[in-house]
């Protein structure tokens, strides 16, 4: 019987553990340049992992806030006692994570192959162009001037140009679709997200109506009994 | 005994050398705008002098709704309009004193004035906006009476409203510019024999397809009526500058495209009538950038009347709230002060602003009275930091910002103006930092790469051998191993075959 302890050391030393990981994060560069027998190979033959997708993922997120503290003011002016960059964080997670369960809800009535982790692993997989030329790019912006903002500008939009070309050729290669359908699956997933969005705002706001139905009567009973 | 001697001696210097004892405490909230647009309290750029209402000048009657004000050197001219006369204040030694009144003239059939609203003075002649009696006098300067312009005969003239000839300028050569009450075409233009000259500067049209569609055709009448028409907005003052330029505000706008700078409150017009007015501030010329709605004080600035400064900076006067905003030639705010109330430098519904040398003279028709605003020392320095620059001494210039800084941390143009001075002593590093401390990308990028070319020039030599390394080290590496690798293999080869 292994204590708890152990156990958490036991998950830190693994040795093994480690090599599947870095080999699964290492993929990723090949992934980014052969898209199409990347991502069929990164969950038919099980090359990718949950863990590098989940860093990747959240190496995304640190990036973008990275860019906004870390640019050069002069191309990307930040009022940091506004700024909330756990907001500016949850701007690109929750969409991605709304866009991974409502693609996936799509898929499996459209006869797709990829169950739900499938999705997840190769959409975070299709990020990868973003952590990997925007955090050169931030640190390099402060050595150009104001006059040679193209150049960052370029380049942070060149990532994401090819992140979004590696997310049309994830979804289609993880459900084995063809470019058509996967065009069409895409936009419906855009609806998708729309509809949900709009459920969970619906859901909330009535959850807070219910809620103060229920502490109002707890006041008109407080009120009344003392 | 001794020692309270000395504390007391020690509180007065600290008193006397307290920010708030340079900037005359008593009198105003003034406040400037940062780079994010939020108000950021400074030191009273403006006191008041002086305070002239009938009594201190010695009237018997109060004035009544007065709307014009005019200065020329050491006169002022006050149009009481509610009492049909002109007052002219002389200004000597800090002294106000009326010098005459004028309410008739010689040598015309009607030679009294029927609410005379505005007052422009040449160099021989006084040009008057008669309002009522529907014309302009043109008289001597020991009034008699030269010509009048009136209603022009042309067919550009809608001929069906009454002539009320409002704000008046007139330029070098005697050709008068005036608005008119409910005559949006722009500022009428007279030659200087009285023929009318068409108009000027009318205000661009802008409306989007949306507005237009919604209008024509689904609207009813009713609605269609209430929504704003399509033409052109009538000017609520006008002022010339030194350059002969002229200033116009109006207050009729949609406040909600104050933001993307598709309606201009303020505008220079050159001689064409087109807006030249430089805006390379951090924000659009339009006084207040955001408001609160406060009882009867909604919305946004609506400037009343502008003055034009000989250095180029101008002051506008908001009806809504009673304050002055001022700005440089380039556009950036320097100041906003004053604002609603009874005590001295507030306002009740002051209608004129005019300037002498750079003090300000606010004129209030519900007061009744005459307000004379000095600059403070942080006022004054200001103002000579920006004429030392106009000048071309930009390091005293830079002196003069420091001090400013002094007074007030938080001044953006004492930063961009040391920064400048210190860009052209070529100390680049140095620059940076002041620019940067108030985002000004431009400046900070022409000194960043000033500072970049230098510090490669410098650092040449290393630069090359870093590269040198960089490149050369990996070659030699393979180079060491593939002879290595060679050498291993000819070994085994040697051994096998033995």
């Amino acid at each position: 019987m292994k204590t708890t302890a152990r156990r958490i050391i036991d998950f830190f030393t693994n040795r093994a553990a480690y090599d599947r990981f870095f080999k699964s994060l290492r993929y990723a560069l090949y992934v980014i340049v052969h898209p199409f027998d990347g991502f069929w190979d990164l969950t038919h033959e099980k090359r990718g992992s949950l863990a590098a997708a989940n860093f990747i993922l959240i190496l995304s997120l640190l990036t973008s806030v990275f860019r906004l503290e870390f640019t050069t003011f002069q191309f990307i002016k930040v009022n940091l006692e506004r700024a909330n960059f756990l907001i500016e964080m949850l701007g690109i997670l929750l969409p991605f994570i709304i866009f991974v369960i409502t693609n996936w809800a799509l898929t499996t009535l459209f006869d797709g192959k990829g169950t739900l982790k499938d999705v997840w692993i190769s959409s975070a997989y299709a990020m990868t162009p973003y952590p990997l030329i925007v955090i050169p790019n931030t640190i390099l912006s402060n050595f150009l001037a104001e006059e040679e903002d193209t150049f960052n500008y370029f380049f942070h939009d060149f990532s994401i140009v090819w992140a979004a070309l590696l997310f049309i050729s994830a979804i289609m290669m993880v459900h084995a679709y063809s470019i058509g359908k996967t065009i069409l699956v895409i936009l419906f997933t855009f609806v998708g997200m729309a509809v949900v969005i709009f459920l969970l705002l619906l859901f909330f706001s009535l959850i807070s109506d219910a809620g103060a139905y229920f502490y109002s009567l707890y006041r008109e009973v407080i009120f009344r009994l003392y | 005994m001794k020692k309270i001697a000395v504390l007391t001696a020690l509180v007065l210097v600290l008193a006397a050398a307290s920010p708030a004892a340079l900037s005359n405490a008593d009198s105003g909230y003034s406040y400037n705008y940062d780079f994010w647009g939020e108000e950021i309290h400074s030191p009273n750029p403006y006191a008041v002098k002086k305070t002239l209402t009938h009594i201190e000048l010695g009237l018997e009657d109060k004035l009544s709704k007065a709307q014009g004000l005019f200065v020329k050197d050491n006169l002022i001219y006050i149009c009481d309009t509610g009492n049909n006369r002109i007052i002219v204040i002389e200004c000597v030694d800090e002294e106000y004193n009326v010098k005459e009144i004028i309410d008739s003239f010689e040598g015309a059939e009607l030679n009294t004035f029927n609410s005379p609203n505005d007052i422009f003075v040449t160099d021989e002649h006084y040009f008057i906006a008669d309002t009522e009696n529907n014309r302009i006098v043109k008289l001597t300067k020991d009034l008699q009476f030269v010509m009048e312009f009136t209603k022009p005969d042309d067919i550009n003239f809608d001929q069906s409203i009454t002539f009320l000839p409002s704000k008046i300028i007139v330029d070098g050569a005697d050709r008068v510019f005036c608005l008119v009450k409910r005559v949006n075409k722009g500022i009428v233009k007279y030659e200087n024999d009285g023929k009318f000259n068409g108009f000027v500067g009318a205000t661009p049209v802008t409306y989007d397809l949306l507005d237009y569609i919604w209008k024509t055709w689904i609207a009813s009448d009713a609605q269609a009526d209430a929504m704003s028409d399509f033409v052109p907005t009538e000017y609520d003052n006008i002022a010339t500058d030194n350059e002969g330029f002229m200033y116009v505000v109006t207050a009729n706008f949609y406040e909600g495209s104050l933001s993307d700078g598709s309606v201009d409150p303020i505008r220079r017009l050159n001689s064409l009538g087109n807006d030249i007015l430089v805006q390379n501030g951090d924000w659009v010329v339009i006084g207040d950038l955001n408001w609160a709605d406060e009882g009867v004080y909604t919305g946004a600035s609506r400037m009343v009347d502008i003055t034009a400064l000989d250095d180029g900076t101008y002051f506008a006067l908001d009806r809504i709230r009673g304050r002055i905003f001022g700005y440089d030639d380039q556009g950036n705010i320097l100041c906003c002060f004053g604002g609603n109330g009874n005590k001295d430098g507030y306002f009740r519904m002051p209608t004129a602003l005019e300037h002498m040398g750079h003090d300000l003279l606010v004129l209030d028709s519900q007061d009744a009275q005459l307000t004379v605003l000095t600059p403070t020392f942080y006022g004054k320095k200001i103002f000579s930091a920006i004429y030392e620059y106009q000048q071309g001494r930009y390091d005293k210039s830079a002196e003069e910002w420091k001090e400013v800084l002094m007074i007030n941390g938080n001044n953006e143009l004492a930063y961009k103006g040391i920064g400048r001075a210190l860009l052209r002593q070529d100390k680049y590093e140095e620059a940076m930092s002041y620019f940067k401390i108030k985002y000004s990308d431009k400046n900070y990028g022409d000194a960043f790469q000033l500072y970049r070319k230098q510090w490669v020039e410098d650092h040449i030599v290393l630069i090359f051998i870093v590269i040198i390394l960089v490149l050369v080290v990996p070659l030699l590496i393979g180079r060491i191993k593939k002879v290595r690798w060679e050498v291993k293999a000819f070994e085994n080869d040697s051994k096998k075959n033995n």
